[in-house]
């Protein structure tokens, strides 16, 4: 195993390529200052070991080894005729430009390394440099495909080993487009690695069956990717109004396929399953405000994720589509997305070049609608129920990707004693990743949740340290970690509990509605359950 | 001899204008892509101080949108003039690449006034004897001489980067040394020629008025000839193949800006990118595994609404 791997290592020997070593990272923040005492990270086990191609001693996508010459062949063949549709117009007319952009003009100037968690937190390992896979996956196509000359692209051999370590190593990227913020030419080297990803998905079948076979394939099958079908999401959602009912003494009853609503509400189904105060602190608040609002029950339309938007151009479209349906059916003026990043950008931002004609309904943000209520003064809040320490994370999908900032910062200083609030540094659109986008929050298989926390999600953790150094960090001082987004929610439950960090230092997390119920002066008060984390 | 450089040099502009032509329209020509935007997004006027977006604004598709040209042309400028992308995220290698890239800013201005002069002159008798033409010659010196000695300093700054940082080292292919021991060359040798032979740039501003006004005469005899002759020649090969490599990030840039990171045009029903929304779904799917259910024939508008539950999800779970 080599510490500091070269382009060309991507092809060559048996086994790991390199590993995340604890050993090199920096110390947390305390009251995690000692490197020796943080919790270990889980071996990879020998029979994954066995069986799976090991890029760096943990798995995201489970690729077997080639049994055969054969076997080895065909994974390189369709390696090589993906990488040639990516640059089809018709196959890929969805980011042809971008891509193309990004394979031209790289400078290999490594401006964008710093900015990446992954590598910063991985005590600057190479191999998750941005432009490492990029590089490696320029110089294949340079040499393989175009038959360009070596000494102005560089070298690198195509084998099975390097086509199917690539493909893993697209799945060390949050997408979180950090580094492209800092690429002084334009290169995105977050649009590169889903690139390789969707090569690996919609040519040789490849990726991790937590987004594809248990996550879109499930949602359009059945509904959603949690398993729930209709008649049970909505047995699910009865029971969370009753539930509600009792916590806040407000009456809750979710309305269901109501035609002509002004707004159709779509979750993030998980939320309804893990963290059921979420789609009723939004039933709560829509109610208080008197807003004409309706699920639907539809396939997939009361689910709101889009893991196509990970590693699937096609299966973005479809889910996209019956999201879509749904809403036209019901004739609402609008589709209103509750927390989710990823659904957020899947629905607004990207679907903007996919929906024409009547299929172009609006879609929007929780957030400014949420704002546009508290500022009309339509729901009463006393600041002084959230009377302890609050930090925000901005979910990449809707900050840096879709620029909304400003909202849940107006929600929060309405919400939260100002005294109260602190930001993380940096925060907004430079915030960084919670270390679960882009699928890694559901991706559980082997020691990659490990992985994840001590990698991608380290940074995110030392924010959150940071942001409350000064605060007593024991549990008698409970401290809020404010997460609109289910998937950041995901990860940062994980890493929270991983660093035993309730125990520890007193830190829980949630959501904004949450926290925006716990503040209403007509519900009965301790919304936010802090035993429960 | 002399026709040499003369030819060397209209080839090197024609090779250049055709390539950057080439370049921008194959940029132009491809397919509108999915929006991609990265924010801040300078042109979203009060908002991109916070690096915010229209979509803060509730109902934002019933209201004017408001975008500053103004504040895009600003940081275009101040990206373009002092690489602020490069000093915010790369201060070491900004203090080689600013003055490399300032350089040749300067040259390309010194050039543009040798060639304007020279048209001046040629239309107004005793421009060069004026005051203004005192002037101008000043600029021209001033401009050529400060451009190519601190391009040289930058070039030299970044090769040597290239050569030792071991974070460059694995990611530095042979033609990236080329590329900038060719400027440290080329430029060079153009220094030299000023330094040695036209501290006044005379030689060099004549041979831009000859190529203007196609006298392909030798502006100088011996040493001085030769050195004008060869650093023409030299920098005009390296004008040729600038626009054939990486190098022409200008391009590049200008796209990468305009039509993905600050692109956030909204489509609205019936707005103009409809047609283009329909001209990419209908093109054909030929992607290969087994759940795209396309058999090369579909297009994208078929496999997005097919009947999942028909075909059973295209594959066994
Ligand atoms: S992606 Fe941009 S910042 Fe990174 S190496 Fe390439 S040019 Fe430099
Ligand atoms: S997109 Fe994010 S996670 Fe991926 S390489 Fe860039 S900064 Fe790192």
């Amino acid at each position: 195993m080599i510490k500091n791997p070269s382009i060309r290592d991507l092809a060559r020997g048996e086994g790991p390529v390199t590993e995340l070593n604890v050993k090199d990272q920096e110390p947390l923040p305390p009251p995690y200052d000692k490197l020796d005492e943080e919790p270990p990270m889980a071996a990879l086990s020998s029979s994954a070991k066995e069986r799976f191609v090991n890029l760096d001693n943990t798995i995201a996508v489970n690729i077997p080894k080639p049994k055969t010459k054969a076997e080895e062949e065909r994974l390189v063949k369709g390696f090589l005729s993906g990488m040639q549709k990516l640059f089809n117009a018709g196959d890929n007319w969805t980011f042809l430009q971008p891509l193309v952009l990004s394979m031209e003009h790289c400078a290999r100037c490594q401006t964008c390394s710093e900015s990446c968690h992954i590598y910063a937190e991985s005590g600057h390992n190479p191999l998750y440099r941005p432009n490492y896979r990029s590089e490696i996956f320029r110089r294949l196509y340079f040499k393989h495909i175009k038959k360009e000359g070596t000494w102005a692209r560089g070298d690198m051999e195509l084998n099975w080993e390097a086509v199917a370590r690539l493909i893993e190593l697209a799945y060390r990227c949050n997408l979180c487009r950090r580094c492209a913020q800092t690429c002084p030419i334009g290169v995105d080297n977050g649009m590169m690695a889903r690139e390789i990803r969707k090569l690996a998905s919609q040519e040789l079948g490849i990726r991790p069956k937590e987004l594809h076979d248990d996550g879109s394939m499930l949602q359009q099958k059945v509904g959603s990717s949690t398993g729930m079908s209709s008649i049970v999401v909505k047995d699910n959602m009865d029971f969370i109004d009753e539930e509600m009912t009792e916590k806040t003494g407000l009456t809750l009853k979710t309305p269901w396929d109501v035609e002509g609503a002004d707004v159709l509400l779509m979750h993030n189904a998980g939320e309804i399953l893990a963290w059921p105060e979420n789609p009723g602190a939004f039933g709560i608040l829509l109610e208080a405000a008197g807003v004409s609002w309706t699920l639907s029950s539809d396939l997939a339309a009361y689910d709101s994720i889009n893991y196509g938007a990970f590693y699937d151009d096609v299966q973005l479209a479809r889910t996209l589509i019956l999201h879509i349906q749904a809403a036209k059916k019901l004739k609402v003026k609008k589709i209103l997305i509750g927390e989710c990043g990823h659904a957020h950008k899947a629905m607004t931002v990207i679907a903007d070049r996919i929906l024409t004609g009547d299929l172009n309904i609006p879609r929007e943000s929780w957030l400014p609608f949420m704002v546009d209520i508290v500022r009309q003064g339509r729901i009463k809040f006393d600041k002084s129920r959230n009377d302890f320490p609050v930090t925000l994370h901005d979910p990449c999908n809707i900050t840096r990707l879709m620029g909304i900032s400003e909202p849940q910062r107006e929600i929060m200083r309405a919400v939260v004693p100002e005294e109260r609030f602190r930001e993380m540094t940096p925060h907004g659109v430079n915030n960084y990743c919670c270390g679960g986008g882009s699928g890694f929050a559901i991706i559980g298989g082997h020691n990659f949740p490990d992985w994840r926390f001590r990698g991608p999600g380290r940074r995110k953790f030392r924010q959150i340290l940071n942001a409350f150094q000064g605060e007593k960090m024991d549990k008698e001082h409970p401290k809020y970690v404010c997460a609109p987004c289910s998937n950041c929610k995901g990860q940062i439950r994980d890493m929270l509990k991983y660093y035993d960090a309730w125990e520890k230092a007193g830190i829980n997390y949630g959501g904004l509605v949450e926290l925006m119920v716990n503040a209403m002066p007509e519900a009965k008060p301790g919304f936010i359950d802090w035993e429960w984390h | 001899m002399s026709l040499i450089p003369y030819l060397l040099a209209y080839a090197g502009i024609v090779v250049f204008v055709v390539a950057v032509i080439a370049r921008i329209r194959m940029f132009a020509r491809m397919p509108m892509h999915l929006r991609w935007e990265l924010y801040p997004v300078p042109h979203e006027a009060s908002r991109a101080a916070h690096g915010g977006s229209y979509l803060e604004e509730v109902d934002w598709w019933l209201k004017p949108r408001e975008v500053s040209k103004a504040a895009e042309l600003k940081a275009m400028g101040t990206e373009i003039l002092f690489l602020e992308a490069l000093h915010k995220h790369n201060r070491p290698m900004w203090r080689s690449s600013f003055p490399f890239h300032f350089g040749l800013y300067l040259v390309i201005a010194a050039t543009a006034l040798m060639g304007a002069g020279s048209v001046l002159a040629h239309l107004a008798d005793g421009f060069a004897a004026s005051g203004f033409g005192s002037l101008w010659h000043a600029a021209v010196v001033l401009t050529g001489a400060v451009g190519l000695a601190i391009s040289i300093y930058g070039a030299l700054g970044l090769l040597q980067r290239r050569l030792t940082s071991p974070d460059l080292k694995d990611f530095t292919t042979a033609a990236d040394v080329f590329n900038l021991a060719f400027f440290v060359v080329a430029f060079g040798c153009a220094f030299l020629t000023f330094a040695l032979f036209d501290r006044s740039f005379t030689l060099v501003s004549t041979f831009i008025h000859n190529l203007v006004t196609l006298r392909f005469e030798p502006v100088a005899s011996g040493q001085a000839g030769l050195m004008v002759g060869v650093s023409v020649s030299l920098l005009a090969v390296l004008l040729a193949y600038i626009p054939l490599t990486h190098m022409s990030h200008f391009v590049g840039k200008y796209f990468a800006y305009h039509s993905v990171r600050w692109n956030d045009a909204p489509n609205l029903q019936g707005g103009p990118q409809e047609a283009g929304i329909m001209a990419n779904l209908t093109q054909k799917v030929t992607w290969a595994a087994p759940h795209i259910q396309s058999g090369g024939e579909k297009n994208w508008v078929e496999v997005a609404t097919m009947d999942y539950k028909k075909y059973g999800g295209g594959e066994k779970k």
